[in-house]
């Protein structure tokens, strides 16, 4: 890699690209269950579409957010036909600093009066 | 499941090969688990989202590929410049001249419903007159009579005397008929139009151009009810037009009410004075309302078979009146930017090819880490598109400053602005060119290059050759432009050809040294021939004793200025029941002739021989026999083996003898057939004063230009309200004729010029890289003993055999456009030989100049270099 860009430089996130960053936060996962994952941790409030996941996986790619990891998962697990992704080191970081980005932003709405019960 | 497959189509390749599967897998999911209602969600949001992500990627694909041709068309500024000059040749000559043809030929005219209107003329084809201006009884009947039209109106351009705002000045408008202006169907910018309201009105309502209004009234807010003095009568503003309300003609500054006087011949259904525009009502046709019309033709003829035997009446769509020789002058500068976009193109694809061959083992490189071929033809589209792009910016830029050269070629007969419109409609029209010329050269070398994108490539592009079908293409490419310049080039000739043979033309008159001016008396003080002629002889005698003047004469119009006044030609024999109180020679002939009335010297002046008989003399007045001299062809015409002297005819409602023959006068115009001439005494003028001279001819023995204060002194001191107007020397006037033939000639040869430039740089371009890809071999011919002679025959011998193709090609294919535009070319041959050698000698001239440095690169390879490299 050439000289690598500043987490910042990528800010603001889009929406979906956010959730996929999240939902690989903890484990690596295929299309398919990032898509649940999303859609689990939003109480069905967020759906991936296939189309809008694969044009963020390839971004995300590109940007080298993700890779797409070879060693599968544990067997009972794996699912083998599918491609599973990685969030990279910079897609921590990336993610990291949208997070503080986006609670800056609630700090200041609530200072405005904005926000009236918790988050 | 097929019809998500096939959705993902709109999905580029590259993203497909990567993705669909993974894409399939989870909505096969997705749609396994829906049930009932949920199925049709299902489809509406996978085709919404299908569509919505898939140009998403596209963007995304396009924003990286023009990143990436940015930066590399940067890397090569030489190139990149060569290439947008390129494009902006051919995209602008091509704008330029579309948005002419467009504007001219094509466009709705700039009033409602403009296909309902259409020109209404008497059918005179018996003798010679297809479209004759209605007279005004004839055009009264048929608006009774007709029921095709929602409206039937009649106008008539109008020139008259402004006084009382400053200087007098002549202002030429229109006199229309009062419901005119409400059938055109445009309103006012300020005040009202005309209406059928007016026609009982007592005072006079005008209504003035914006142009007008803007020069002559200072653009007052307050102009309504203001008054104008035209001709001695007071008129009253009532409205301004919109400045794009140009009717009948772009001069127009002003309508007033038309009036009919039946003793001013407006009983006359000779008296051939007016234009008539019909609004089709809805519904009707264009041949249902000429059916219409020609049955009342024929009724009309039927009722007034002396004047209107054999002629009927006929009518075409307003849009279509545009005259066959600026339209054939406009379809021709349209074919040759179409020759020089084309060249421009096959230069651009010959540029982008080496450009491509040069960059193989890159894409090689590209290829090998995994992008697929249709990324890389994408990528080297997108280059070429942003190569059209920009050439498509100037390209307008130099449109837009070219188009005021050229509007010599948008004639005046339409209600149309002289420039026309830079609007949505061409830059749209500009955008689609500039993208089908970047998808036009960019694919070939993008698909050449790109097919064979693999390792292969990366092993042919260190070696720098080229395939055989690489260099066919390109060979073909030069041929092409070979053909189109030699077309272009056998175009111009002939062109010219015809422009030197127009200029040839005898006009019947000797034009140089002669200063022309137009003074118009006002009737209302003039009216009498006695105040005219005292006015014709204090100017004349005045001006002739001028220093340098060496005879001066006045005369109804100039020959090409006005190109009516066709009267016909009557026995002498008196019969009041006869149109023009004479007994006609034989209605079924064209027996016309065109009237001028002159003072004396009027031949001597413009230097016409008199060839039999007298000139017009002070002799002639009103109280002598009236006499009359005619031209050459009369005589053949009317007295074919007699001595014309002394015979009698009558025109004009009077018999006169003839005392005189001089030559014909071109007086419709160079090109165009002019009816025999008759002349007669100034002093023997009592009726049709709009035929009262106000054409002064002066003929200098020094330059004539030098003459115009003087002259101009002396009318001021006879009449000093008289507004002289078109002052000119004969040869401009002249000059004036050839004008749109000589606008379109510059442009033609700025066309040719530019395409044998590409060609040659084409030529040079493709031999050069035969030459450098095929160094090895000429090094190892050099090093087995090759004399220079031979290598250089070889370079020279492939470019001659391109040249000789795209000659042979181009001259069948020149002789084919020659032979279309035959009837602009004023009788000269379209394979003209002159013509075609002048073409074919420059394209082979050409080809020499482009192979020249080539060869000289070729013998001067060094062997050793040139074999070394494997």
């Amino acid at each position: 890699m050439v000289n690598e860009p500043k987490p910042e430089s990528l800010l603001p996130l889009q929406p979906a690209v956010f959730h996929i960053l999240m939902a690989l936060a903890d484990e690596d996962r295929h299309g398919y269950a990032i898509i649940q994952e999303v859609k689990t941790r939003t109480n069905g409030e967020v759906r991936l579409s296939p189309g809008t996941l694969y044009r963020s996986i390839q971004r995300m790619l590109d940007d080298d957010l993700i890779v797409e990891v070879h060693e599968r998962p544990a067997p009972e697990l794996d699912d083998e036909r599918r491609r599973y992704y990685r969030i990279t080191k910079f897609g921590k970081a990336v993610a990291r600093e949208e997070a503080n980005r986006l609670t800056e932003l609630v700090r200041l709405a609530r200072a405005s009066g904005f926000v009236t019960r918790k988050a | 499941m097929r019809f998500y497959r096939a959705l993902l189509h709109l999905f580029p390749r590259s993203f497909r090969a990567e993705y669909s599967g993974e894409m399939i897998k989870d909505f096969a999911r997705e749609w396994n688990d829906a049930r009932g209602i949920s199925v049709i969600g299902l489809l509406v949001t996978t085709i919404v989202d299908v569509f919505a992500n898939a140009t998403q990627v596209h963007f995304d694909i396009l924003r990286q590929d023009l990143k990436y041709a940015i930066r590399s068309l940067r890397r090569t500024p030489g190139f990149t410049i060569t290439a947008i000059l390129v494009a902006a040749i051919g995209i602008g000559a091509t704008t330029a001249t579309f948005t002419l043809a467009d504007h001219v030929l094509i466009r709705a005219l700039p009033f409602p419903e403009p296909d309902e209107l259409v020109k209404v003329w008497e059918d005179h084809s018996a003798r010679g007159y297809p479209h004759l201006e209605p007279s005004p009884p004839n055009f009264l009947d048929w608006q009774r009579q007709a029921t095709s039209f929602e409206r039937l109106e009649a106008y008539s351009g109008f020139v008259s005397t402004m006084t009382g705002r400053g200087d007098a000045s002549r202002v030429s408008g229109a006199i229309v008929t009062p419901g005119t202006m409400q059938m055109l169907g445009r309103q006012a910018a300020m005040g009202r139009i005309l209406t059928e309201a007016d026609a009982k009105a007592t005072d006079q309502p005008l209504v003035i151009s914006d142009a007008f209004w803007r020069s002559t009234m200072g653009a007052s807010p307050d102009v309504l009810g203001q008054t104008v003095m035209l001709n001695d009568l007071r008129f009253t503003v009532v409205g301004v037009m919109p400045p794009d309300f140009l009717f009948p003609t772009r001069d127009a500054n002003y309508w007033a009410l038309m009036t009919f006087d039946p003793d001013a011949g407006d009983a006359d259904r000779t008296n051939h004075r007016l234009e008539v525009l019909g609004r089709l009502k809805n519904g009707v046709t264009v041949n249902a309302a000429l059916g219409e019309m020609k049955r009342i033709g024929a009724d009309l003829a039927r009722a007034y078979p002396k004047e209107m035997a054999g002629t009927s009446a006929t009518l075409a769509p307003w849009r279509d009146q545009v005259a066959q020789q600026p339209r054939l002058l406009l379809l021709g500068l349209v074919g040759a930017s179409i020759c020089v976009l084309l060249i421009a193109c096959t230069n651009l694809a010959n540029l982008l090819m080496s450009r491509a061959l040069a960059r193989r083992p890159e894409f090689a490189v590209r290829a090998a880490v995994g992008a697929s071929v249709d990324r890389l033809v994408r990528q080297m589209l997108t280059d070429s598109l942003v190569l059209a792009l920009c050439g498509g910016i100037l390209g307008v830029i130099l449109a837009i400053t070219a188009l005021p050269l050229l509007v010599r070629l948008v004639p005046n007969a339409l209600p149309i602005a002289e420039l026309p419109p830079i609007d949505l409609r061409m830059l749209g029209g500009t955008l689609l060119l500039t993208t089908i010329t970047g998808l036009a050269f960019g694919l070939l070398p993008a698909l050449r290059v790109c097919r064979k994108a693999d390792g292969s490539a990366l092993k042919d592009g260190a070696r720098g050759g080229t395939s055989r079908g690489t260099e066919r293409v390109r060979s073909s490419l030069v041929v092409a432009e070979i053909v189109a310049s030699v077309v272009l080039m056998v175009c111009v000739a002939l062109l010219i050809q015809a422009l030197i043979a127009v200029q040839r033309v005898d006009p019947g008159f000797r034009p140089d040294n002669l200063l022309t001016l137009r003074t118009t008396l006002p009737f209302n003080t003039y009216g009498a021939l006695p105040a005219r002629m005292q006015f014709y002889s204090r100017v004349l005698d005045r001006v002739q004793a001028l220093p340098g003047v060496q005879s001066a004469a006045y005369t109804s119009f100039l020959p090409m200025t006005f190109r009516g006044g066709i009267w016909e030609v009557l026995s002498a024999k008196p019969d009041a029941a006869s149109p023009g109180g004479f007994v006609p020679l034989d209605p079924t002939h064209n027996s016309n002739a065109g009237i001028r009335f002159v003072t004396p010297r009027f031949f001597e002046t413009i230097g016409t021989p008199i060839l039999k008989g007298r000139d017009i003399s002070p002799s002639d007045t009103v109280n002598a026999p009236f006499v009359a001299v005619v031209s050459e062809s009369f005589v053949r015409r009317h007295f074919p083996k007699e001595d014309p002297i002394g015979r009698s005819f009558a025109i004009g409602f009077a018999a006169r003898t003839i005392v005189g023959v001089v030559g014909d006068i071109k007086f419709r115009g160079l090109e165009r057939i002019s009816e025999p001439q008759v002349y007669m005494p100034a002093s023997q003028q009592t009726t049709l004063l709009f035929y009262a001279p106000k054409d002064l001819v002066i003929r200098a023995s020094v330059p004539a230009t030098t003459l115009t204060p003087a002259v101009r002194a002396i009318i001021a001191g006879v009449e000093p309200e008289l507004p002289i107007t078109s002052i000119q020397t004969m040869e401009q006037l002249v000059a004036g004729e050839t004008a749109p033939r000589v606008a379109q000639l510059r442009v033609l040869g700025a066309f040719a010029v530019v395409a044998l430039l590409l060609a040659a740089i084409g030529i040079h371009g493709l031999l050069s890289f035969t030459v450098s890809s095929r160094s090895r071999e000429i090094g190892v011919r050099i090093a087995l003993g090759a004399k220079s002679r031979d290598i250089m025959s070889m370079v020279i011998a492939r470019s001659a055999m391109l040249a000789a193709i795209g000659v042979v090609i181009g001259a069948a294919v020149a002789y084919a456009a020659g032979r279309s535009m035959q009837s602009v070319l004023f009788g000269i041959n379209p394979a003209d030989a002159a013509a075609f050698a002048s073409a074919i000698a420059l394209a082979l001239l050409m080809t020499i100049a482009g192979s020249l440095l080539p060869a000289w690169r070729a013998i001067k390879v060094d062997p050793i270099t040139a074999t070394r490299t494997e």
